[in-house]
């Protein structure tokens, strides 16, 4: 399946995960993801059919709590570790609006 | 303050009778920490200030704090587990300079169990990998072998409590990461079970697999913190509630009775020093009156598949809030391109090292449009069998034994270069997290080249205590852990 990955392959997947890799990185993650991929390969003798996803362990989860609304992180502790904190209580970023 | 091996216990009460104070012992692990960290690098922070200052409070409100568990007690906290107001920086460079602006509920439960946290130790990035090589603060070296690793991804935490740095670490398993280091370093470790113990404050790696826990030199040492930490926690819905551990109940720990079960099929082609501990150690058990019993995982290869599809699917999601935004590095562009997307991936490029890239590159390819049911959705159905497999085996057997690792610890730099020989050493720890159960490792001896070798028991879900009774019966007869390290003495 993946055992031949192409350098647009692995460009394509940088680009979704927001990653600007070099011309190296590029290279090396093409041969090392192809060999990972192709031993993961050997799930498919795995006969699944009619098997559920665990997509959690354990069934006790309760997601859902009494909607009560309560005291949350104030705005200077949630400014105070960003690179650039902007005036009134904002997330300075680069013009995203041309 | 004497030198020699204090429990966790034995500190506390310590400082409870007035034989010593908290300050005391504080002073006394700070300057272990001073002189044996620069050859090992087990902390990524050293707390120095905050914990004289806290251990001086716990001495003026002895008399009041009297019944708290771990009064006086110092403990380590692995940088991916938040401390208000001290760094806590994953081992990343991306989040460099990151103070929390609260404490992880564990952290919480510690200091209001009168605990003295003295320090961050070092892990592989945002605790990917099983060596500690994988950090922005260079690698952990073993204090049995300065020239091995000490296993990872908490192999700070573990190497410190192996040195006698401090008595207790507190750390993070998502495939081995607490009891892989344990045992490459000859100490007790924990995963317990998927829900018993509160992540809230933990960096997410991977969602439905992370587990925090304890370790430490002893059996006892470890159910200690663990009973602090453990329960139900409002601030984290993954949370369970179960019953309370008593301690009481459980030590002097008995094997009398208790079945074990014995995956066979996988122990073949293990080191021979390795199997030979584990051999052994079946024998001291079967000699307290445990049971030994074949049992067959018929999926337990697929494992390690399994663990490295889903792992990297959801690291690669829970890692894109790292993004030069709200907290930590962000790039300097210095190109034409000055936009937000520019920025991101040049930040996330420069902040992050080379495993955390190569698992969201993994987990992003398993995660995307054609490739999501055959890698992703494949894994989960896998993931069920494996758990299936388990529960029968605990419909027989009371416990499952095999070493905590194929091999003893392996050499710095062994595996960089080839991260699927890396990934395939987490064999016998990835299926704890996959099904949620929960595992200890406890030490079961040397190599021939005096390296210690772990023995993993697993039980049924919440059953810590189970471990914890088979564990201390064979620690009884086996303490390993009296045992210190070259780089002690």
């Amino acid at each position: 399946m993946a055992s031949l990955l192409t350098k647009a392959d692995v460009e394509r997947i940088a680009r979704l995960a927001h990653l600007e890799l070099n011309d190296d990185e590029q290279a090396l993650f093409a041969r090392q993801l192809a060999r990972i991929l192709e031993y993961a390969e050997r799930l498919e003798n795995v006969d699944t059919t009619g098997v559920a996803v665990t997509w959690y362990p354990g069934a006790e989860n309760e997601p859902l709590r009494p909607d009560v609304p309560h005291p949350s992180l104030a705005t200077g502790d949630a400014l105070a570790n960003a690179p650039a904190p902007g005036p009134r209580g904002l997330f300075r970023v680069p013009k995203v609006i041309g | 303050m004497t030198e020699r091996d204090w429990t966790v216990t034995e500190l506390r009460d310590a400082v409870v009778s007035g034989e010593t104070t908290a300050a005391d012992i504080c002073d006394h692990f700070l300057r272990r920490i001073a002189t044996v960290d620069p050859h090992l690098n087990a902390f990524t922070a050293v707390l120095a200030d905050t914990a004289r200052a806290r251990a001086e409070d716990v001495d003026r409100h002895r008399d009041v704090w009297r019944d708290r568990p771990l009064l006086g007690v110092p403990i380590a906290v692995k940088d991916v587990i938040c401390t208000r107001g001290t760094p806590t920086t994953g081992a990343s460079r991306i989040l460099a300079g990151f103070c929390p602006p609260y404490d992880a509920t564990v952290v919480s439960r510690l200091h209001d169990a009168g605990a003295v946290i003295v320090g961050k130790t070092n892990c592989d990035e945002f605790a990917m990998g099983s060596s500690t090589e994988h950090s922005a603060y260079g690698p952990t070296r073993n204090p049995w072998a300065n020239d091995h690793t000490p296993g990872g991804s908490s192999g700070g935490a573990a190497a410190a409590v192996a040195a006698r740095l401090v008595p207790v670490s507190i750390a993070s398993d998502t495939g081995g990461s607490i009891r892989q280091p344990a045992a490459f370093c000859g100490i007790v470790g924990l995963k317990p079970t998927y829900g018993r113990v509160s992540r809230y404050g933990l960096l997410a790696f991977a969602s439905s697999l992370d587990q925090i826990g304890p370790m430490a030199l002893t059996v006892a040492d470890t159910a200690a913190v663990f009973q602090v930490i453990e329960g139900k926690d409002p601030c984290d819905a993954t949370s369970a509630s179960c019953g309370v551990l008593d301690l009481s109940t459980l030590f002097p720990g008995e094997a009398d009775g208790v079945r074990i079960g014995v995956p066979r099929t996988i122990l073949e082609g293990i080191d021979d020093d390795v199997r030979y501990a584990f051999d052994t150690a079946l024998d001291t058990l079967t000699q307290r009156g445990a049971t030994v019993h074949d049992i067959e995982l018929p999926h337990i290869d697929y494992g390690i598949p399994v663990y490295y599809l889903i792992a990297p699917a959801e690291a690669s999601s829970n890692l894109a809030r790292y993004d030069g935004v709200r907290y930590g590095f962000r790039a300097t562009l210095d190109t034409d391109d000055t936009s937000l997307q520019a920025m991101y991936e040049r930040t996330r490029e420069e902040g992050f090292g080379t495993e955390v890239k190569r698992r969201i590159m993994l987990g992003t390819y398993a995660l995307s449009a054609g490739y999501y049911d055959a890698y992703y959705v494949k894994a989960q159905r896998v993931r069920s069998l494996i758990k299936t497999d388990y529960d029968r085996a605990f419909q027989e057997v009371d416990t499952i034994a095999m070493p905590t690792t194929p091999t003893p610890a392996f050499r710095i730099g062994e595996h960089l270069d080839d991260p699927l020989a890396m990934y395939l050493g987490d064999i016998f720890t990835v299926s704890a997290n996959l099904t949620g159960l929960p595992a200890i490792s406890v030490p079961a001896g040397f190599t021939a080249s005096r390296l210690p070798v772990g023995l993993q028991l697993m039980s049924r879900p919440f059953d810590e205590a189970t471990l914890f009774r088979l564990a201390d019966a064979y620690e009884q007869d086996a303490p390993w852990w009296r045992e210190s390290p070259p780089i002690t003495t």
